[in-house]
């Protein structure tokens, strides 16, 4: 359905917006500068122990432990890189948990956030109750109780239990995440589609998606961080053969963290930071 | 037919994760508060005699480690909005095209792995490291002084590990305010601090709220920073609740810690969304 | 003038006891937990197999020797060899090639499958422990556990099979005296040494130029704010009773209060800066701390990985020493499979590969002169490593430095639990 438009008149007298009084504009230029700058120096200070992790990646001590600088060498970027094929294993086996874990705990986290900042209905307060319980139970509490759980049920530890353990910690931060966004829907925007013609389906696929989207979307890095780094509750379920990332390196550190270990850490964060760049480039190409 | 489906909605929205969670989670927790009222050890078996003691010597026993964690925790969630309202504003106002790539950009260091964060801390915040050794030799402050084992490497690890949690909710809020409602505001003649402080701070609230209640809560749990970071007098109650579980395997006292902690975290929450009127705010921004 | 100065031109007499996997960097340099801490998970799993509403039913008693001799002829009668064994085990803790195993295989035709599953006594026992409650195997025949809390609970909780003692030639014929009665385990009843490794005292001399000889020296004024303890309570808990002159392994929880109310003045005073697991080690090298409770292999790895030069030494008064032990898990599938590769490991060559490519401390003293051989035929820096191998007194302690170490405090059950409760307040605050 298209609606032909008229341009508006081109002409020296005829402008489509009132121009804003400069003075204000000048206010403004100051201000974000500042915001820019401030902006920049948190993302920074995020990254400064990355940078250690970077540096020592390129460090040539004699012995296992790498604490102090010694000297420059590239030798743990070559071959010996996947000297330790259980790390390399154990980092796949994150990321696959990372991956499901979130899409579970992102759709469930959001059905609920979506539920809760949307309607009023009798039981809100309990399960509010219970999403705030869940952040606020410490997590060693959380993974010896699964843990006890699962062996009643016999149900073998591994792949399976991590994901569970993983999506019940996770999906109450989705979901309040979500929740947030989901209190500032505008109703009338979809009782406006559903006036339309819309099914409910469609309704929230074409409507209240898109407009919940950036709180999804929040839930669901949040959740994936939260995953790909869980140390505690993964301990205890994971069972007696699947290792994950958090898990290898604990296990190594006793022996001390090998060189390896600091440049996977940079690889990985290095292919997050072409992931950016690459976004970057490609939304700028695309027009604002 | 209408109405009635429209009552199911929220009811059938919060089932498959509600279900999930009363499994995986409320279960073991009823479990968990059964226990903190039993007595006895791993090898004799524990028995249930409703001993309320066990709160009573919790409490009293660790009430500091209580006190520190909150105040840790509350000055952590303070730091955190500084740092984030900030950040997540000129990201959600002036980031543009580009504003996932700096959320991005904002969670990787999450993704290389806390034990490899952490040793990195530890290196760069050593008595005679990359950050205190020129200030030393400088005469900024003196030899004596330390970072590492104080409570102020504390308090800055849990801003460092939870700033993500506060700068996300946040962006999300803000995000969603159409700049129209603020330019209304300059037409009507009010100044920025005022457009600010009348009408976009308010409507972000729900996102400030969001980011204290995943900031503060798990914050004031904490106790990785505490034991890594910290000295032998910035214990907090996480610390104490690991120790009685896994070293003096005490689970009923354990137990009760837990649940106080829980109970004092939630009590907290409650007060706070009360005082803000969180939900009036909300749906007079929405209309 | 100690025997137990180590001199800094001795690289290799460190490498003797090389850092044993313990508790992770820190109890909290990993978001995990020491392990003291994980030990406690087992039990906490297990607490829920019963109803919630109900108490739970302890597991398992303590059983006398004739009551598990008897058990032990009862369960071995009749077993069978299967041709395979499952063999948990720390990282890096095998000779690197894995020959000794290749050689096993190859002269009693009986595969292994080698599992570098185990990160440090508590999570392992967290986990293997709900599994045998439960009456299942945990998959391995063979797992290797340190002489601790740990060991005490599984022997309560009745959950490792007592060794077939006809099966063990080579353990009676070649392993020294000192490994064959130990007091955690009188008679070898349920486990073999493995490996062993002692704690001492490290400092650097860029901050102490005195050497440090006495254990008085970690509660020196003088050091106040610089000095490292462990945060492990064994260990702490020993070196409270050592520096008291109190003997840890006959100790009562009356000297354990004594050494808590030590170890609590030195803290009160400000003297100690914080209580390390593995990080002490790192705290140490940037001169965070300039003296510590440390483990000789620990210190000898970081001066060949940094050239730095870090002193450690036994203090005179005593110092602790810890073994790794093989063991056989309850359930395991593979008993006898199980006997054999363990009796296989105290044979003398074998014996001497894994100590030339490990360097503990071996129960095998007849395989030193097998090093020595073996230096002797060899070229180049291997042939120096081997010769300090052969060499090292901290590879093959004297008998004086061997009657200055101590065993962990072996208790389990209410006793241990008031030990924890001793100990822990210090650490804990």
């Amino acid at each position: 359905m298209s609606v032909s438009v008229q341009a508006p008149p081109e002409g020296p007298g005829l402008r489509p917006e009132p121009p804003r009084p400069p003075r204000r504009r000048r206010r403004k230029r100051v201000g974000d500068r500042l915001l820019f700058l401030y902006t920049w120096v948190v993302i920074v200070w995020l990254a400064l122990p990355i940078a250690a992790v970077v540096l020592f990646s390129f460090n040539n001590p004699r012995g296992r432990f790498n604490y102090t600088w010694v000297g420059f060498t590239l030798k743990w970027w070559g071959p010996k890189l996947f000297e330790y094929p259980s790390l390399t294993k154990a980092m796949a086996n994150s990321i696959v948990i990372g991956v499901i874990a979130t899409l579970l705990a992102t759709i469930l986290g959001t059905f609920i956030g979506l539920a809760l900042g949307k309607y009023r209905f009798r039981g809100q307060g309990a399960t509010n109750l219970v999403q705030f319980a869940a952040i606020s139970a410490p997590e060693i509490v959380l993974g010896s109780s699964l843990l006890t759980f699962f062996i009643t049920l016999r149900l073998p530890l591994g792949y399976i239990t991590i994901i569970i353990a993983h999506v019940a910690f996770c999906v109450s931060f989705v979901a309040i995440t979500v929740r947030s966004r989901a209190l500032t829907l505008d109703p009338y925007i979809e009782e406006a589609a559903r006036d339309l013609g819309a099914g409910p389906w469609d309704t929230f696929r074409l409507v209240t998606l898109p407009m919940i989207w950036p709180g999804v979307l929040a839930g669901a890095l949040l959740a994936f961080a939260l995953s790909i780094d869980d140390f505690i509750t993964t301990n205890f379920v994971a069972g007696l053969q699947v290792q994950t990332y958090p898990l290898w390196i604990w296990g190594a550190t006793k022996e001390g963290l090998p060189p390896q270990v600091d440049v996977m850490g940079t690889i990985i964060f290095a292919a997050g930071v072409l992931i950016a760049i690459t976004n970057a480039v490609r939304s700028r190409r695309r027009p604002a | 037919m209408r109405r009635l489906r429209s009552t199911l909605v929220p009811y059938l929205l919060i089932l498959p994760g509600g279900l999930w969670l009363v499994v995986f989670f409320a279960a073991p927790l009823i479990f968990l508060i059964s226990m903190s009222t039993q007595t006895g050890d791993v090898v004799s078996g524990f028995t249930q005699n409703f001993n309320w003691h066990n709160y009573v010597t919790g409490f009293s026993d660790y009430h500091s480690q209580f006190i520190r964690s909150l105040l840790y925790g509350g000055l952590a969630t303070v730091l955190c909005i500084v740092l984030s309202y900030p950040t997540a504003y000129w990201i959600a106002f002036r980031g543009g095209a580009r504003k996932s790539t700096y959320l991005f950009l904002i969670l990787l260091p999450f993704f290389v792995s806390f034990v490899l964060r952490t040793i990195s801390w530890q290196y760069i915040l050593g008595d005679n490291g990359l950050i205190l050794e020129p200030l030393k030799s400088l005469g900024i402050v003196s030899q004596n002084f330390r970072v590492l084992a104080t409570g102020t490497a504390v308090v800055g690890g849990l801003t460092y590990n939870y700033l993500p949690f506060m700068v996300l909710p946040i962006y999300v809020a803000l995000e969603r305010i159409d700049f129209r409602v603020v330019e209304a505001a300059y037409d009507l003649y009010a100044n920025r601090v005022q457009a600010f402080t009348k009408v976009i701070l308010p409507l972000s609230l729900p996102g400030v709220f969001a980011g204290v209640l995943l900031n503060f809560v798990p914050a004031a749990s904490d106790y990785v920073n505490a034991a890594v970071l910290g000295g032998p007098n910035n214990t907090m109650i996480g610390n104490i609740i690991q120790d009685e579980y896994l070293s003096l395997q005490n689970y009923p006292i354990g137990a009760a810690l837990s649940f106080t902690l829980m109970a004092i975290l939630l009590i907290g929450i409650f007060v706070y969304a009360r005082a803000l009127g969180t939900e009036q705010v909300l749906e007079a921004g929405a209309a | 003038m100690t025997e137990n100065n180590f001199p800094d031109d001795d690289p290799v007499l460190m490498r003797g006891m090389t850092q044993r996997r313990r508790s992770g960097i820190g109890r909290a340099m990993a978001p995990g937990y020491s392990r003291r801490e994980a030990f406690g998970l087992g039990g906490l799993a297990a607490m829920g197999l019963g109803l919630a509403a109900c108490g739970v039913a302890g597991a398992g008693k303590a059983s006398s020797t004739g009551q598990v001799q008897s058990a032990a002829k009862k369960f071995w009668a009749g077993k069978k060899k299967h041709g395979h064994v499952n063999f948990a085990n720390w990282p890096l803790y095998i000779d690197t090639s894995h020959e000794t195993l290749k050689k096993f295989t190859a002269t009693t035709g009986i595969t292994v499958s080698y599992a570098e599953v185990i990160q440090d006594d508590p999570s392992w026992f967290a986990k293997i422990d709900p599994i045998i409650r439960s009456g299942q195997s945990i998959g391995y025949d063979v797992m290797v556990v340190t002489d601790g809390f740990e060991f005490s609970e599984l022997v309560a909780l009745d959950e490792l099979i007592p060794l077939d003692q006809t099966m063990l030639a080579n353990f009676h014929k070649y392993a020294s005296k000192k490994f064959q009665n130990r007091s955690f385990d009188p008679g070898n009843t349920y486990s073999i040494p493995w490996a062993s490794g002692s704690t001492g005292i490290a400092w650097n001399p860029k901050y102490i130029t005195t050497p440090v000889t006495s254990i008085n020296d970690l509660w020196n004024p003088a050091y106040k704010g610089h000095v490292g303890m462990m945060s492990d309570i064994q260990e702490i808990g020993n070196f409270g009773m050592i520096k008291l002159g109190i003997d840890p392994q006959s100790s009562k929880p009356a000297d354990w209060q004594k050494a808590a109310t030590a170890l609590t003045q030195q803290r009160n005073a400000g003297i100690v800066r914080q209580y390390y697991d593995q990080s002490y080690i790192n705290a140490l090298t940037k001169g965070d701390t300039w003296i510590t409770m440390a483990w000789s292999g620990d210190i000898f790895q970081q001066n060949l990985s940094s050239g730095s030069n870090l002193q450690f030494v036994v203090p005179k008064e005593g110092g602790n020493i810890w073994t790794d032990n093989m063991m056989i898990p309850k359930y395991a599938q593979n008993p006898v499979d199980a006997m054999t590769l363990i009796d296989w490991f105290y044979k003398p060559e074998i014996a001497a590969m894994l100590t030339e490519s490990i360097n503990y401390i071996t129960a095998v003293p007849s395989a030193r002169p097998l090093i020595v051989t073996a230096a002797s035929k060899a070229k180049g820096t291997d042939k120096q490593t081997l010769t300090e191998v052969a060499d090292s007194t901290l590879v093959w302690p004297t008998a004086a430095v061997y009657n200055r170490l101590f065993n962990y405090v072996d208790v389990s059950g209410k006793l241990k639990d008031q030990y924890s409760s001793i100990f822990q307040p210090v650490v804990a605050g």
